[in-house]
Parts: structure tokens; sequence; C-alpha cells
């Protein structure tokens, strides 16, 4: 390979390290207009009366819209069971549950103007946990609170069970996290009388195009999304610039003016997406050898006030829950449960974190109690090609499950590191170190459940003089995808990397790729620049070909033309002046899965990732404050096409996920008011808290993905949680069962 | 009311109102868009500028009390087009990914090495405490700074 699997600069390096990248933020349009959000305070009741007399009086103000000027008030990716704005008489959901816009000449007009849109709210108790919505006397959505279910029902469980060795039994919990992506959402939206140009942050254009389009009853072809530099998504921008875009998009609207909305950091907070807060139920059996016979398991996610992607999250709860391990009877009930609290969503990981953590726990209580080491009671039921997933899913090839378990193993000097820990705590009183194993499973893209949205294009574009322009329908958020797909484009097409500029996506330009998420990319897009690239390359071969070449080698920015090295330039000048056609468009469409929905058993996903992760902490019992010290991962991503992004993916990813596991965590007031609202009380990992991290990757190629590779995004971050959790169980002696693991939980676990 | 501003390297005037932020100033007026709002509250560090030689949250500070002011932003550090040591070795340890955290990272890099050259481990972790990344788990950036003192070491 020319480029593929070696060391490249990011092609979007030089703008970043200059500051000079467009954000949302940054971008301006002449006669702008400023938006500002209303939020009610208020979690649960019913909007009685809007007032927006006085809010029009301030000096500035070009529109305050309510829900009388939506043109079409149905929101929803699943199911529309939410509003753009609170209509009267209806009810407001949770304490940010949009109620009014506003749009003005500046950003503090508007916000004054927002302060004086005055409103009564008939206040209803709130819904505010799992338990008290499980009782559906008061129902926060619909018909009742738990609207959402999704099963697997494969072999006889309870049979299982009971001729189990061994059976545990335990309850889990996990809490919310919040993005905390540096740039807070935001998007200008310019209604120019015909059509509606949208510029914002978001992973996914088309879900943007859809929404805005229902919203103001357009067809799509009068919709055009462009993103422009998004820093930072991780699932927080799947669905939620929607929502954004529209309440932008309805103010250019009523204005005729371009208006630009971006939220503050605590917007932010109050209206935005989380990590599902969840409680489970897990019973699991095993022989007296350690190999797991069944599995129970009960999941309740709580989505909050509206349903957003809980639905589809629910699919990737319910396939992960039995981790990566091979077992024939299995009985899981996931449910999406409705409380007066912030709608969750999309959250890197997509609800398997919650139920990785829980399945990972058992696996370590197991060997604890049948005196069998963590680590090999994981190689005893890692996969293997011809072993099945707990859907039933047998798999063919790309399964380097073991080889991450075994490459940690080495690399960690696991035997050696075992007796040092050991040895630290026989001397230590007051710090106690833990060894925790993690060995988890990734299904890539959608799987069955999406496979309407998993097909990707891409526009590859090479200019007269061999300079290259790549357009995906996928998007940059930092996680490196424009760099990747550059590589693939000049490994097909021998031109130079420096000389390809991959463009922000235009759904004017392509076709409806699918959403940015489900570390889908790089196999979708991926695949899709490089069935563009090889059109035009072929083209180019049968072009020299008939110019009497008989010897052509595709070199890196060289082909050599009858042992002549040609610069692909001049190769490209030549076609060009022949009028050779130099631009093409790739389309990549999935595999398709044969799946029971009703039974939850077949194939999930196209292909799967495996990982593994030891961590190492360093427990102070009288503060209970938990340090990670280092941690050695391994992940099987097939193969790697661009080396330094992938172990940024996963230095990036441990790290969010031991924010997680330790500290990150919403509150809200006895009123379902949220009361974390910025970085002064919400704590995400700084620079003086990281471990070591010592990152490897077994190279299993999927023969699907483009020249093996199949995904990473996610995974770099589900491993991390479960693994520090187990080796601050095994510090400590006891089992924690709730994330995350604060000082206090320490402190209580250990009175 | 009018101030005065030297902004990298540069003396302007600007009108400003009482209750506007260094950082809006910057941005809104003199079009500045280096220095980034994260927070608005002085917590992430994405707003950082050389404020007289000193580390500042723009966002923190009244663009009225900024009368007079030396201000370093990113935009500043480029010498007739060419990238910063500092701005090189981010490039060259792959220590961003989304690049919003960036201009504030390389300006709390560049506050640590004018004072202190040589910075172990430690010393970095505590000059960039006020600096938050959610995309890279802080390690290349850790190894850029490094590299930075190495590049400047070299030059002097």
């Amino acid at each position: 390979m020319k480029l593929v699997g070696r060391k490249v600069k990011r092609i979007d390096a030089m703008e970043k390290a200059l500051g000079r990248s467009t954000y949302t933020h940054d971008f301006e349009l002449p006669g702008m207009l400023y938006g500002a959000v209303v939020y009610p305070g208020v979690a649960h009741g019913v909007l009685k009366s809007i007032d927006t007399s006085k809010a029009k009086k301030v000096p500035g103000v070009a529109a305050v819209a309510t829900y009388k000027d939506v043109p079409n008030n149905e929101l929803g990716i699943v199911t529309k069971d939410m509003h753009v704005l609170v209509p009267v008489g209806g009810k407001v959901r949770f304490e940010a549950d949009p109620v009014a816009l506003v749009a003005a000449e500046t950003k503090e007009a508007a916000e004054e103007a927002a302060a004086l849109v005055k409103f009564e709210i008939e206040e209803l108790p709130p819904v505010l946990t799992i338990d008290r919505a499980l009782k559906n006397d008061i129902v926060v959505n619909g018909e009742r609170n738990d609207a959402f279910h999704r099963k697997i029902r494969r072999g006889d469980v309870e049979k299982a069970l009971e001729e189990s060795h061994l059976v545990i039994d335990m309850e889990f919990e996990t809490g919310y996290q919040e993005h905390a992506y540096l740039e807070t959402q935001g998007a200008v939206a310019w209604w120019d009388g015909n059509t509606m140009t949208i510029w914002g942050s978001m992973q996914c254009p088309y879900y943007v195009q859809n929404d805005v389009a229902e919203v103001l009853r357009l067809p799509l072809s009068k919709v055009r999304v462009i993103q422009l530099e998004t820093g930072g998504g991780f699932g927080g921008k799947e669905d939620v610039p929607s929502y954004i875009a529209v309440k932008a998009a309805l103010l250019s609207y009523l204005t005729m003016k371009p208006v630009k909305l971006v939220y503050k950091r605590e917007w932010d907070f109050r209206e935005t997406s989380k990590r599902h807060p969840s409680k489970s139920r897990y019973r699991v059996g095993f022989s007296k050898d350690g190999k797991v016979l069944a599995l129970h398991a009960t999941v309740y996610l709580d989505m909050g006030a509206y349903s957003t992607l809980t639905p589809i999250v629910m699919y990737r709860s319910l396939t992960h829950a039995g981790s990566a391990y091979s077992i024939d009877n299995v009985h899981v009930d996931v449910y999406g449960v409705y409380t007066n609290k912030v709608p969750t969503g999309a959250f890197r990981g997509f609800g398997s974190p919650q139920v990785l953590f829980a399945m990972e726990s058992i696996m370590d209580e197991a060997a604890k109690r049948l005196g069998i080491d963590p680590l090999e009671i994981r190689m005893k039921n890692a996969l293997q090609p011809g072993k099945s997933t707990i859907t039933g899913h047998v798999l063919k090839s790309s399964v380097g499950a073991k080889q991450t378990l075994m490459a940690v193993k080495k690399a960690s000097n696991y035997e050696k590191l075992k007796k040092e820990v050991e040895e630290f705590n026989k001397k230590s009183v007051f710090l106690k170190r833990g060894l925790g194993w993690s060995h988890v499973i990734y299904g890539v893209s959608l799987g069955s459940a999406g496979q309407h949205l998993d097909a990707s294009a891409a526009q590859v574009h090479v200019k007269a003089d061999g300079s290259v322009t790549v357009m995906i329908g996928g998007t940059e958020m930092g996680q490196g995808a424009k760099t990747v797909m550059a590589m693939i484009a000049c490994e097909v097409l021998g031109c130079e990397l420096e000389k390809v500029t991959v463009l922000q996506p235009d759904t004017s330009v392509l076709q409806d790729s699918g959403p940015t998420v489900a570390s889908r990319t790089t196999v979708f897009s991926g695949n899709a620049v490089k069935i563009a690239a090889q059109k035009i390359r072929d083209r180019i071969v049968e072009f020299l070909k008939k110019e009497g070449y008989k010897s052509i080698e595709i070199g890196k920015g060289i082909w050599v033309l009858d042992g002549e090295h040609v610069p692909f330039g001049a190769v490209i000048r030549k076609a060009n002046d022949a009028n050779v056609k130099l631009v093409e468009t790739g389309w990549y469409e999935t595999p398709k899965l044969h799946f029971d929905q009703e039974t939850g058993t077949g194939e999930a996903y196209i292909t799967y990732t495996f990982s593994t992760q030891l961590s190492l902490v360093e427990v102070d019992i009288l503060t209970g404050r938990v340090q990670v010290k280092e941690v050695w991962v391994c992940h099987d991503i097939g193969k790697v096409i661009n080396p330094d992004g992938a172990i940024g993916q996963v230095q990036g990813g441990v790290v969010q996920g031991m924010g997680y596991a330790l500290m990150e965590e919403i509150k809200h007031d006895e009123k379902g008011r949220m009361i974390i609202r910025n970085f002064d009380n919400y704590t995400v990992p700084l620079i003086t808290d990281i471990p070591k991290i010592n990152a490897m990757f077994v190279e299993e190629e999927f023969e699907e993905g483009p020249f093996g590779a199949k995904g990473l995004g996610e995974p770099s971050l589900m491993s991390s949680p479960p693994s520090i959790a187990n080796a601050v169980s095994n510090a400590l002696g006891v089992r924690f069962n709730r994330l995350p693991i604060t000082p206090e939980e320490v402190l209580l676990k250990l009175s | 009311m009018t101030i005065t501003l030297n902004v990298n390297g540069k003396n302007v005037q600007v009108d400003v109102q009482p209750n506007e932020t260094l950082l809006d100033v910057l941005r809104n007026k003199l079009y500045i868009t280096g220095p980034k709002e994260g927070c608005g509250n002085g917590e992430c560090g994405a707003c950082t500028i050389l404020y007289n030689g000193k580390v500042v949250n723009s966002c923190l500070v009244l663009a009225l009390e900024a009368d007079g002011a030396e201000i370093l932003t990113i935009e500043g550090l480029t010498k007739d087009g060419r990238l910063h040591p500092i701005q090189e070795a981010f490039i060259e340890e792959n220590a961003f990914q989304c690049g919003f955290c960036t201009p504030g990272f390389v300006i709390s890099t560049k506050a640590l090495l004018d004072r202190n050259p040589n910075p172990s481990n430690e010393d970095i972790i505590e000059a960039l405490a006020g600096n938050l990344c959610r995309c890279t788990g802080y390690q290349t950036i850790l190894k850029a700074v490094k590299r930075a003192a190495e590049k400047l070491g070299v030059e002097k």
C-alpha cells in the first residue's frame, strides 16, 4: 500500500493549527439576526397562555415566534411525539421544552426579549425516575411511560439457569453523560424566498434537511444544508442539530433575513440530549469452569420527555447486552421509559456502555467466585469464527477477539503486573491498587434496524492540474474522516495527498448518505470514495492504453508509463485535454442482513469489532478518589487506514469513557430542573486526570470494508468504563454496581 | 466608549459597551475569531489569550477594563506566513481533532514556554489544567508541548 496504513498529517491540520477553521460560531452573513430560545423552567404542566407583547417591543426585535407560527409543529425522528414549540393547551414535558423563539438584531436584544415572553403553566407533578415512571399513574407522553420495547428470545434460559453451577443475580444503575463537545450547538439559516439554506454544526446534514423541509412544508429541493467545521459531536450532533436548525429556519422564514442561533452552554446543557441513565437486572448462569450458559437481562433506559433516537439506541443495548461472548440461551428485554427530563439520545456507544458495564461486572464477579482469572474467563467465552453472537449471528470471518485479549496480556506483562499490584497493596494502607478487564463487541454501522439508511455517496473530481476534490455525505467532526477519505482517494488514484481537498458536505450535491454515526463513515463513505476513484482511474488507464502505453504503474504522486516517471498532474493534463471525464460518483450500500425483529435473532450487523482493555487504578480510601494510572487497550478494527488517527480515537475514547465511569454527573432538583448547567459543576476529565495509554490494534480484515477496514469511533470509548469500574472493584474487594464511581460513591461503599 | 488595544502588535481603537466582554469585542468587532466561546464562564479555556503577557480567559474580562492592554491571540503567532514552532509541534503530534480548543491550548502553551523553556511533565500539566479538550484525551497535546519546547530550544 502506498498510503493506507502509513503515518500522515491530517489534511485539515493547517487551518486548525492556525485557528482559522470556520465553525458556526464564526460564520456571519450581512444583515444577520440572532436567535434566542424561551424555556418554561417547569418540568411538567399544561401551557395555558403565552404573551409576547412586551418581548416584541424590545428595540431591535424582528420576530417572536410561538407555536402558531410553525407550519408543521410535529417533530421526532422515529415517532412524532414532540413539538417544535409547545402549543397553548399542550403539555410542557421538561424544563427546557421550548415555548417561544426570538430573532433580533443583537444577541443581547434577543435574550432581553426572550426573558420578557410571559406564559402561564398549570403545573403537574413531574415524573423524575424510571421507577416512578413505571407505575404509569402519571403519563408523561403518549399512552404509557414504558412505551418502547425490544427483545431477544433464544434457547431455554430458565432451564439453563437451573442447570448452571453458578448464577449471578445483580442490579445495575448508570447515570447521565453530557457530550460536552467544546463547540455548542448552532446553525445559521437563510430563507431567500425560494430556498432555505442552512449552515451549521452537525453530524447528519440529511437529518437536518428532512426535518427543516417537514417543519416548513418545503420540498427537499428547496432546503439546502451545508455542514460547517464541527467542534466535536460524539453523538450529540446526530439528531439535535435538526431541532436547532428548524428553530433558526423558522425565524428566518418569518423575517426573510439570515438568522444565527448559537446555543449558550447553559441552553445546551438544559435542552440537548445526553447519554441515557439506566437501570437493569441481570441473571447470568455459568458452568463450573466458567462458561456462560444463560443470560437473562431486563434493561430500562430513561429517555426523558421525548423518544427521539431511543428506539434505535435500544437496538444497540439489546444486541450488546451480552458483551463479546458466545451465549446460546438468551432472554433480553430493553424498555424505553418517558420521564419529565431532558430527552436522551445518541452518545458514543449508543446504549451499549450501560449494558457492557453490567455484563463485564458480572464476568469479573463470576471469575472471582469460581476462582478463575478474569482474563481466562473471557478467553473461555470469547467469540471466534464459527461461533455465534447472542442474537445467533454465526460469525464467519474478521473475528480478532481472542487476539485482542492476548495482545493486552502480553503488552501489560499481566502476570508480573498482578504480583506488583498485590505487593503494593500489602505495603500500602490508604492507597489501594486494582486491575480491571473488559472485553467488548461492537456491531459496525446501523445494523438490521437501520438498513434503509445504510448506503452512502461520494463524489471524486480530479481537476485539470491533478489536484482533487472529494465530497462525501458523511461529516468530519474532528474524528479525522477527511484525512481517511483523502488517503483512500490517493491510494486508488496515485495522486498526492497534499493536493486533495475534502469539501464540506452539501445536501444539494449528493444523495442522502445516511447519518455520520455508528462508526460507519470509514466503511460507507470510504467505500463510496473508493468506487468513485476507481471509475476515474480505470477511465484514465483505458485512455492511456488507447494512446499506446503498454505498461502503466500507479505510484504515489507519480505514474510510471512504459518505464517513464510522469507526475500525476501531467498524466491528468493529458487526459483532461483529451476530454476524458474526470468526475465520478460512488455509491456503496450495505449487504442485506437477515434478522427477525420479533425474536431479536439473526444477523444483527454487517461486521463486528472486538476490544480488550486492562486498567490499573489507584484508590485513595480516605478521600475516595480514583486515579487511573495506566491502561492497555487493543482493538480489532480490521485494516487500520490512518494509524495516527486511530490512536487519537482510542486515546480520546478511553478518557471520555473514564469521565463516564468516574466523574461525570447531571443532577436535577426535586422539581425536575437541571442544576448542572455548565463546566463549573459538570466535571470532565482534565489533563491532570489522564492515565498513560498503551494502544494496540489487531487487523482482522473485513472483506467488505475499504482495504479491509471496520470502524472505531464508538468502541474506543466502550471498552473503558467497564474496565475501570472492574479495576476499582478489584482494588477495594467490593463490587460497584453504579456509575459514576465518584469519590462519594467510593466512601459510601466503604462505610 | 472608545478603548485602545494593542492586538497582535497592531494598535486599534474600538467602541465598546459597558457590558461587553473582551472576547465578544475581539470576535464580533475586530473579527479575530481564533479565541472561541466554549462556556462563557471561564471554565473551558477556549477563549484563552495573552493579556499583557499573562494567560486570561477573555470571556471573563470586560472590554472596558482592557483599555491600553497588549493582547496576543493565536492569529498573532504566525510571522511572515510561517507557523510558530508551537503550531508546528501541534500538527506533528496530531494534537487536535475537532480543533475548537486548539487556539486556547496553543496560547496557554506559549505562556508556559515564555516563562519556562524546559518544562517538566508536571509543569505542562499544571499550565494546561485550565483548558478543556473533549477529543484527544490530552495525550498528544502533552507530547506536542514537549516537542514545541525542543523546537524553541533549538531555535535559540
